[in-house]
This record gives structure tokens, sequence and C-alpha cells, in this order.
């Protein structure tokens, strides 16, 4: 396989590759925190900074892993990674913590981390799988933060806690769409996302 | 008896792992391409969640949760909160149990072994699985529960990737737009699936 320049490996999980519309990736938080914008962002950037450190430490160790312990490596070093961003966030940002609850913890399990050490860390050098990290982190936050800016807006009327169109229910003239606020719009929202990628990059159709 | 009857129910309609919280969604839309490797990957899940909710809530009880380490005696020990080592604690059962499963099917079953193929190791990363023991310690369930809420959420689960598989196999042959084809359309099929789910939700037992 040629060496990809470090654009490319940075900007290709954008669209080309993206870990959750192509490569089917980190869904399973994609879906449940982006009910808002906030916690939405919160969690990309968890996502974002254990893949590119994780990508980073993985590389680094990468030739002295033992065949057969190599999962078992591989989730030592995110599992600590994640252990610290939980409690970072528990001391700074208590309240966003307590609405992401389970969902920090699962950053463990979430393929995207582990598919990337996998898949790139493992044969590359630590600088590079760094960017890969980052640029999967970024291809995965673009999304979240368009469906979480999606319902929010049209499902309460809000983005980030302010109120941008004033609902019906605080006397204004939005009536908010309740559909939007429940997690299987996520999923339609998603699967809206990924007609649009395709139809744009047809070259994506029928690889999943 | 009835106290946990109802845990079982709630876990596998109201709160279905899959169509209500959304865990292990990249297993579940990946493998549901066919009803066969659907049931087996939804056999395996089942098994391991029976395992290993049960095991995790014993050390949550005995090791890791605030005043845990009373029962060795020792007054310092009592005063230990190691809940920080959960996460680690929790997802390293699970790889062993992951582990131990793959080698005793080996052993006892090889037929089932080869039919699950990797899908087996794959369930060591399922978010569903450390989602079940995660939501176990949050609702600090005691250790009864912890096997009805284990058994039920693994066959709540299975259930949902064996129907998918089953809408997924008859939408062979229905028109799709090319953009849609896929991943596109399983989506929104998942997304009508979860909505038909949430009837349950205001059923209290």
């Amino acid at each position: 396989m040629a060496d990809k320049t470090a654009k490319e490996v940075l900007f290709d999980p954008l669209v080309n590759n993206n870990p959750i519309a192509l490569q089917i990736l980190g869904l399973c938080s994609a879906l449940a925190v982006t009910v808002k914008l906030e916690t939405s962002l919160v969690m990309a950037l968890a996502v974002t900074v254990v893949t590119g450190c994780s990508g980073a430490a993985i590389g680094f160790i990468n030739k002295y892993i033992p065949d057969s312990i190599r999962i078992i490596v591989q989730m030592t070093v995110i599992a600590s990674l994640v252990i610290a961003v939980d409690q970072l966030l528990q001391a700074f940002a208590f309240g966003v913590s307590q609405k992401l609850s389970v969902f920090v913890g699962l950053i463990i399990t979430n393929c995207i981390v582990m598919g990337r050490a996998e898949a790139f860390a493992m044969k590359n050098g630590p600088w590079m799988s760094f960017l890969d990290g980052i640029g999967n982190g970024l291809g995965y936050s673009m999304i979240l933060i368009l469906v979480g800016f999606v319902r929010e807006l049209f499902g309460s009327g809000k983005l980030l806690g302010y109120t941008i169109m004033t609902p019906v229910t605080d006397g204004g003239w939005y009536p908010t769409n309740g559909l939007l606020l429940i997690s299987p719009s996520a999923f339609v929202l998603i699967g809206l996302i990924i007609w649009v990628i395709r139809t744009a990059k047809p070259e994506q159709v029928g690889k999943s | 008896m009835e106290h946990y009857l109802n845990i079982v129910v709630k876990a596998i309609f109201i709160e279905n792992l899959a169509l209500a919280f959304f865990l292990g969604m990249c297993t579940f839309l990946a493998v549901s391409k066919n009803v066969k490797t659907a049931f087996g990957l939804g056999v395996a899940v089942v098994v391991i969640q029976g395992i290993t909710v049960p095991v995790n809530n014993l050390i949550y009880q005995y090791l890791l949760s605030p005043g845990a380490l009373s029962w060795t005696g020792s007054e310092q020990l009592s005063e230990q909160d190691l809940m920080f080592v959960g996460l680690i604690s929790y997802i390293g059962v699970i790889a062993a149990m992951v582990q131990i499963l793959e080698m005793t099917l080996d052993r006892f079953f090889p037929p089932l072994y080869n039919a699950l193929g990797i899908f087996l190791p794959l369930i060591t990363v399922n978010c569903a699985i450390l989602g079940g023991t995660l939501i176990m310690v949050e609702r600090g369930m005691e250790f009864g529960e912890s096997v009805a809420f284990g058994i039920g959420s693994g066959v709540g689960w299975a259930m949902a990737i064996v129907a998918l598989a089953g809408i997924r196999e008859k939408m062979k042959y229905s028109d799709v737009p090319d953009g849609l084809k896929g991943l596109g359309i399983t989506f929104i099929v998942v997304g009508l699936m979860s909505l038909a789910f949430q009837a349950f939700s205001g059923i209290k037992l």
C-alpha cells in the first residue's frame, strides 16, 4: 500500500472515508448524545483527543507488542486515556459529564478508537498515527455536530441553550418538532447524510 | 421471582440495548446481512452478557464501590473508593470471558466455533457488553438482579439483530436508490424499528 501523505491521512476521513458514513464505526455514541449541540461538541472533542493520543501511543510501541496480546495492550492504552478524560470531565464540566453518563466510559469500546489502532497505528509511526486519529476524530465530529445542530435547532428551537426560534410552549411561534428529540430521528438523519455523501461521491456506493 | 421476571422483560422490550440505548451499533449494522450469522452472534452475546454482568457485579460490590472492602476487616481498606479503576476492571473481565468462551467453544463445540469465526473476538469491543455492565453499576443492582439483567439485555440485543437481518434479507428485492443502498437504507430501517419500540416506553411493570 502506497504511503499516504500527512494531508491525506488527516483529511480523507472527513468525506472520502468517514468513520460513521463508510467504515461503520463509532455509531453508538453518535446516536445517543446528539440531542443537544453541547453534548455533541464535548463528545466529539473527547473522541478526537482519545483517538489521536492512543494512535500516537500505540504508534510508539507497535514494534514491541507480541501479536498474541495486542488486543489487550491496545485496550489498556485506550482504557487509561478514557479514564483520564472521564476524570477531567467530571472535574471541570460536571454537568455535561452527567448528561453523557455511560457514553464517556463507552469511548473505550468506541470502534473508531480500536478500529484505527488496529488498522493504522499498529503499522505506522507515532506522528502519522496521531494525524490519522485526529482525522478520524474530525470525521466523526463532523457528523455529530451536523446531527446535533439539526436535532437541537428544529427539535427545541435552541442552539447551545440559547433560544433561536421561540417555541410555542414559551409563548413564541415555533411548534417544536418533538420527533427530532427522540433517538430514532438520529438514525434517519444519518441515513439521509449518507445518501447525500454517496450521491456526491458515487464511488462509495456498494462499499458497505 | 416476579421482580426478576420484571427486570428481564424490561431489558428485552422497554429498554432494548440495541433499539432504545443504541449500544453495539457497529456490529449490529455490519453483521445483520443474513439471519444465520446474526443468530449465531446473538447467541454468543447472550452467553457473554449473562456471564460478565454478574461477575462485574461481584467485583463492583466487593472490591470497587465506596466502603466495599469492609469484608477484609481492615479499617484503612474499608475507606477506599476504587471506582476509578472500574472501567479497566470491567473491560478486563469481558476480554477474559470472551477468550475463555472462545477456547471452550473450540474444544467442545467446534462447529459453532467455526460458524461464529471472527465475530467471537469482536464481542470484546461490542459496546453493548460494556454498556450493560455500566448500566448495572449506575443502577446499583444486587447479584440476582444483575443475572436477570445480563441475560435479559443479551436476549433483547440478539432479538433486535435477528429481526433486522430478516428485514434486510427481504429488502434485497426492493428498489432502493443508489445512494441509499446498503448502509443508508439500513439506518432508516433501524430508525423506524426503534420508533416502533418506543411504543413500549411508557409501560410500567
